[in-house]
């Protein structure tokens, strides 16, 4: 007998003849009806708490926004070359001058200081990015070896919770979830931001700013 | 029914790490005498405690989302075959490998070849409790493979040669001053003479260490290995969630993926995971959500490892399968709430549980997955309280399988010796006066002894004679009342 076989005549044993249909009892929130200024408010607020910087903009505004954000976080000397950009990013987003990732080899992605993606989806309630590995957000390794990661969301592209986001996604797509910037707790539980990801996470939320 | 009438063979003995050295009585003593191990328990669950209250607080629908994943988890179980074969079957369409294993040894030699079929001679790691269980990193080191733990926390108790005590986090009996003088000692970084003297105990001075450690491995691996904290049998995608990046890191760059995962942590819908997305973060690290949580299915061409292999591991959990009051436990989603809450686990701290497996769900697990007799201390290890089933987001009855298995040990133990325990003679006597009105008011009129012992005060003293002692040198045993409820009742209201 195969393990395969045998592990499954052991589950089969184990569970024997009877075989109720378990009802999944789902009373909790699957939709969330606040307004989308609500929600832009609620993700910025979230993102805060975990040490992200978020900018907000308008639509045509995005790449001074960007550049903006760049430059505070990379310091005065920045220059465009350090940037990479996901390859389906809008040329209206880019600072002028940024590389395009090229596929070179994951490990040389080091080379550059800031990633600039889109996202998939944006949930508030947890102020979580998702990133699908369309040309949009890029492969996963851009948006995991320079240490300061740029995403631009559309105001479209923010959900309530959870389970309003995952139903956005293609499960077989390569998803990764963002929370904030790379944090540890693991020394007496004390947070401690920036590990192995991107110690730097900047946010620009494409929507009209407050007071327009 | 029992797994030991169905012959279902549990965990093997000799390999892995479920069984301690010595029963949990005697490694809790050594570890209450431990001041500096009291003191960091002390302040980091105390800590977590209040993280993770106040975002469970914060969310309105809680209760139902508890109930949701135990739903969800329940039906996992009920038809875990079928949903095996379903995820094994999309992991296949999508270029990966499915490997199955009856249990560690087994598991051990599968990853061991698959390592050894790359020529890769070191491996990072993911923290998973699967590949603790099972004693990965030594089968890996007996084939002369090095496996780098790049966790933080895994990564303080590897180069500490020490032993995980949480399952959230293995070095939470370590504080800022220990862990900077093992980096300090360890890291090749800090060898030269002076090196180490800029590193100071801040944790985020240590975890810069930590990155500029495991940095250059990261670059270099062929080979990682993860566990999974989910898998969607429906679309075959795998779940890691973490938080400091090196999970990415090990998913993302090498060209071969190995992942080891226990049979239970399925889910059959990919609607199931905005469950569990949701009860696991707050339950574990008290965050609204944990930094980073990849998510692939198989192989992604120009993206990822172009290898992937999968491995299913039984190693005794068919056995608690086939416990219809114990397979509650394969619900565990690993938050580590139940550690957090307890105080039995603040006071002796993981280790004392022998397994990797620590606190409560701990002493309901390890147990089942080895057979109660190669864990028979861990049932006891509990004042069940229920703290820890309040606590648990899939609502694990813990204290409910805790008694369960005392009554398996107890029956087990009366078979083997074919003569019942004291303990058992005792109950067995009270149950018998129990059941007869006229006993039961001489046994009453008897409790006047105790009353006398206890000479006014409220308990009754430690010191009584053996086998009572047994009992009473940790428990406080309340003097009898000067009249018990029935004579009460009579004497108000007459007989």
């Amino acid at each position: 007998m195969t393990a395969r076989e045998e592990v499954l005549a052991r589950i089969r044993t184990a569970l024997g003849d009877r075989r109720p249909d378990v009802e999944v009892p789902r009373g909790y929130r699957t939709t969330d009806d606040r307004p989308a200024g609500v929600l832009l408010d609620v993700l910025t607020d979230r993102l805060e708490d975990y040490r992200a910087t978020v900018l907000r903009c308008a639509a045509d505004d995005v790449a001074t926004t960007v550049g903006a954000a760049l430059g505070a976080a990379l310091g005065g000397g920045w220059s465009p070359a350090d940037v990479v950009v996901a390859p389906g990013v809008p040329a209206a987003w880019r600072p002028a001058g940024a590389a395009e990732d090229d596929g070179r080899p994951a490990a040389g992605l080091t080379a550059f200081a800031a990633t600039l993606t889109g996202v998939a989806v944006a949930i508030a309630e947890t102020g979580t990015l998702v990133l699908d590995g369309s040309p949009r957000c890029g492969r996963r390794a851009l948006s995991l070896l320079p240490d300061c990661l740029v995403c631009v969301v559309e105001a479209g592209q923010v959900v309530g919770g959870v389970p309003g986001g995952l139903a956005r996604l293609d499960p077989r797509a390569p998803l990764t979830m963002v929370s904030g910037p790379s944090a540890t707790s693991d020394i007496e539980l004390q947070r401690v931001e920036g590990v192995h990801g991107p110690r730097t996470l900047v946010v620009v939320l494409v929507a009209a700013p407050y007071g327009r | 029914m029992s797994a030991v009438f169905l012959g279902l063979p549990t965990a093997p003995a000799g390999v892995g790490h479920l069984r301690g050295d010595r029963p949990f009585p005697a490694a809790a003593r050594d570890a209450l005498r431990d001041g500096q191990l009291r003191a960091n328990l002390g302040r980091a669950t105390a800590t977590i405690r209040a993280k993770r209250a106040a975002v469970v607080g914060e969310v309105p629908d809680w209760e139902a989302l508890r109930q949701a994943g135990a739903g969800v988890k329940r039906a996992t179980l009920a038809r875990l075959d079928e949903h095996l074969l379903e995820l094994e079957a999309r992991v296949t369409e999508r270029g990966g490998t499915v490997h199955w294993a009856r249990d560690a040894a087994e598991a051990n030699a599968v990853v061991t070849g698959l390592v050894r079929a790359t020529g890769a001679g070191e491996v990072v790691k993911v923290k998973s409790m699967a590949t603790q269980e099972i004693g990965l990193n030594e089968a890996l080191a007996a084939a002369g493979v090095t496996a780098h733990e790049t966790d933080l926390a895994e990564l303080i108790v590897q180069l500490g040669e020490d032993t995980p005590s949480h399952i959230l986090v293995p070095a939470i009996h370590r504080n800022r001053a220990e862990i900077r003088e093992v980096f300090a000692r360890t890291m090749p970084q800090f060898a030269g003479p002076g090196d180490a003297g800029d590193l100071t105990d801040d944790p985020r001075r240590l975890a810069m260490a930590a990155r500029a450690h495991l940095r250059e491995r990261f670059l270099r691996a062929k080979v990682a290995i993860s566990g999974a904290n989910f898998a969607v049998a429906e679309t075959g995608t795998l779940a890691v969630v973490e938080s400091e990046g090196n999970g990415r890191m090990c998913l993302t760059l090498p060209d071969t993926l190995i992942t080891v995962m226990g049979i239970e942590k399925l889910v059959p819908t990919w609607r199931d995971l905005e469950v569990f997305l949701q009860l696991l973060p707050r339950s574990s690290t008290g965050e609204r959500m944990n930094p980073y949580t990849s998510l692939w299915t198989g192989v992604t061409p120009g993206d990822g490892p172009q290898e992937f292999h999968l491995v299913l591991l039984d190693n005794g959990r068919t056995a608690v399968l086939a416990d219809e009051v114990g397979r509650e436990a394969l619900h565990c989603i690993r938050c580590s709430a139940c550690l957090n809450v307890c105080p039995v686990y603040e006071r002796t701290g993981g280790h004392a549980y022998g397994s990797v497996y620590p606190g409560p769900i701990g002493a309901v697990l390890s147990p089942q997955l080895t057979g109660v007799e190669d864990n028979a201390s861990l049932p006891y290890a509990s004042s069940l309280c229920g703290a820890c089933y309040d606590a648990c987001p899939v609502a694990i009855d813990i204290p409910s399988i805790l008694v369960h298995l005392r009554g398996e040990h107890v029956e087990a133990v009366a078979r083997e010796r074919r003569r019942p325990t004291p303990e058992a003679l005792a109950f067995r006597a009270l149950a018998r006066v129990m059941s007869h009105p006229r006993l039961w008011r001489a046994a009453q009129r008897a409790a006047g002894l105790g009353r006398f012992l206890a000479r006014g005060r409220p308990t009754l003293p430690a010191a009584l004679p053996p086998p009572a002692s047994a009992w009473t040198r940790t428990r406080d045993l309340p003097a009898p009342p000067a009249r018990s409820f029935v004579q009460q009742w009579t004497r108000e209201h007459g007989a």
